[in-house]
């Protein structure tokens, strides 16, 4: 103990605070403050980049998250829209059927009709010309059967005696 | 880096030209001087590690102990009595002769410079101390030399760290170096201990002083035999410093807690304050003074016996196996100074800090 306090040298103390305080200053205005200013601003970027990176990964999330629910609504209206268009055509297709059927109806009806007036018309024409025909024959064979007495007695007596039976 | 490489060069070339005549050794013959006989005996490497761990007041190199030849510089010294003596070192020859100054007479007595008279008579105490009277020594001794050495290249390195920020966020060459350990100062000395809200304030003196003591601890370690850290003078004021900025920065239930502790019956309340007064005014500083002291002063008192081996062991062993065992161990124990350079660095600013945390700190119990 004795030893260290003859040898401490108050002048060296001295001196030493001095540089001590000298250094300490000089060094922070030269060195630590813009040393760890520099590296507080790059921590904070560093920290403000992963930050910004979380909230764009946020974002994008939402995004596809929104996208998925656009497309679902899309698909659904596709959906709803090719379902209405089939079922207009569907109507307009029935009811070009029924149309068709109920011209082709009509048509048929007519024909029929047609054909039945026809039909008539020429049965009567052939009914008539059958009239015709059958006087036409029935007076010629008449006329071959009853031309002389004898035949003309015969088919009165004929007559006669159809009438007597009854 | 080049830059600040050339300029550091640059500032040795200045140190050797202001402290110029670079070998100014006197070829004065001692008659009683060892002629022929370099320190060989116990005697003389005690007296020659005692004369290491002291300051110098020049810059020797080598000594020629068959000539007496110190090869080295002088350095400045400045002292104060009664006003200010300006004179080289050379004056006093090392140690061998009276420097006169402005009338009055100084001897140099083991490296501590005294008032005398022109035969230089030292009166020496029973404890072999003389009793002249010491006049304040301001002189640019080795230390300081080394302080300011250390200093200036503190200002080089960190100045250009702070430099290469402005030039984008990521230092390049050295700096890269540096960055992590001034990060590791502040996230885990600094941070931890003092608190996230006011641990910048007290960067400053913690990161000067840690590197500031690192530097010199290895500035130690090289051949230039400075040994700044193991002097007393610089323990004490930097733990002086320690003491003035965690007394000052107190906080008002820091000082409640030292004065008068609550919870504690009130007739204890006194004998408490004083305990915790002399604890903070007295024992912290001084277990930091006496820590970074004690360490450095053994390391190098270690590593000096282990080199003297090689002289001690000649007898027993040989000159070959001597040698050898020598360097081995002053390899080994070089190795683990290195070690304890940083580790009393560390320590001393983490139990700095650690102090500083204790007068900040702020309760939320109570």
């Amino acid at each position: 103990m004795d030893q260290l306090l003859n040898d401490f040298s108050l002048g060296l103390f001295l001196v030493q605070a001095f540089i001590l305080l000298v250094l300490i200053f000089a060094l922070r205005k030269f060195a630590w403050r813009p040393i760890l200013d520099a590296l507080q601003i790059r921590e904070d970027s560093i920290q403000e980049a992963l930050d910004a990176a979380e909230i764009a990964k946020k974002d994008i999330e939402k995004l596809q998250s929104k996208n998925e629910k656009l497309l679902d609504e899309a698909r659904l209206e596709r959906d709803d829209i090719l379902k209405e268009a089939r079922e207009a055509s569907n109507q307009m297709k029935e009811e070009a059927k029924e149309e068709v059927s109920k011209i082709s109806d009509k048509m048929l009806e007519d024909a029929r009709n047609a054909i039945n007036t026809e039909k008539q018309a020429a049965l009567t024409e052939l009914k008539n010309q059958v009239a015709t025909l059958s006087l036409e024959i029935a007076e010629k064979l008449l006329r071959a059967k009853l031309k002389d007495e004898k035949a003309q007695k015969a088919l009165v007596d004929d007559f006669v005696k159809e009438l007597n039976l009854n | 880096m080049m830059i600040a490489k050339k300029s550091i060069s640059f500032i040795v070339v200045i140190v050797f030209t202001i402290f110029s005549n670079f070998s100014f050794a006197e070829n004065k013959n001692q008659p009683e001087q060892t002629l022929g006989n370099p320190v060989d005996t116990q005697e003389e490497i005690d007296a020659y590690i005692q004369h290491h761990l002291q300051d110098a007041h020049d810059f020797v190199l080598f000594t020629n102990g068959n000539t007496g030849n110190h090869i080295g510089f002088p350095l400045p010294i400045i002292i104060w009595d009664e006003e200010l003596h300006f004179f080289s070192s050379s004056k006093f020859h090392h140690g061998e002769s009276v420097a006169e100054s402005n009338g009055k007479y100084y001897v140099l007595f083991h490296e501590k410079i005294y008032r005398t008279d022109a035969e230089g008579t030292l009166t020496l105490d029973d404890h072999n101390h003389p009793t002249n009277v010491r006049p304040l020594d301001f002189s640019i001794t080795k230390s300081v030399v080394g302080m300011l050495l250390i200093g200036t290249l503190m200002l080089l390195i960190f100045g250009a760290l702070a430099r290469d920020y402005k030039k984008g966020p990521l230092p390049t060459g050295f700096s890269r170096v540096l960055e992590p350990l001034v990060l590791y100062v502040r996230d885990e000395i600094a941070r931890p201990n003092i608190g996230e809200k006011k641990y910048r304030n007290y960067m400053s003196f913690l990161l000067t002083v840690f590197f500031f003591i690192w530097f010199l601890n290895l500035l130690g370690l090289m051949p230039f035999g400075f040994n700044v850290t193991g002097n007393i003078a610089v323990t004490v004021c930097l733990a002086l410093f320690t003491m003035i900025i965690y007394m000052s920065s107190g906080t008002k239930e820091f000082w409640i807690h030292i004065l008068w502790m609550p919870g504690v019956p009130y007739i204890l309340r006194p004998v408490l304050a004083i305990i915790e007064l002399i604890g903070y005014v007295l024992i912290k500083p001084f277990s930091l003074l006496i820590r970074l002291f004690a360490n450095i002063t053994a390391g190098h008192v270690v590593v000096m016996s282990l080199i003297a081996l090689m002289i001690t062991l000649k007898a027993a062993f040989g000159p070959v196996v001597s040698t050898g065992m020598s360097l081995f161990l002053t390899l080994f124990i070089s190795i683990i100074e290195i070690l304890i350079a940083f580790l009393q660095a560390f320590i001393f600013t983490m139990l700095s800090s650690l102090f500083i945390g204790m007068a900040v700190a702020e309760h939320d119990h109570h």
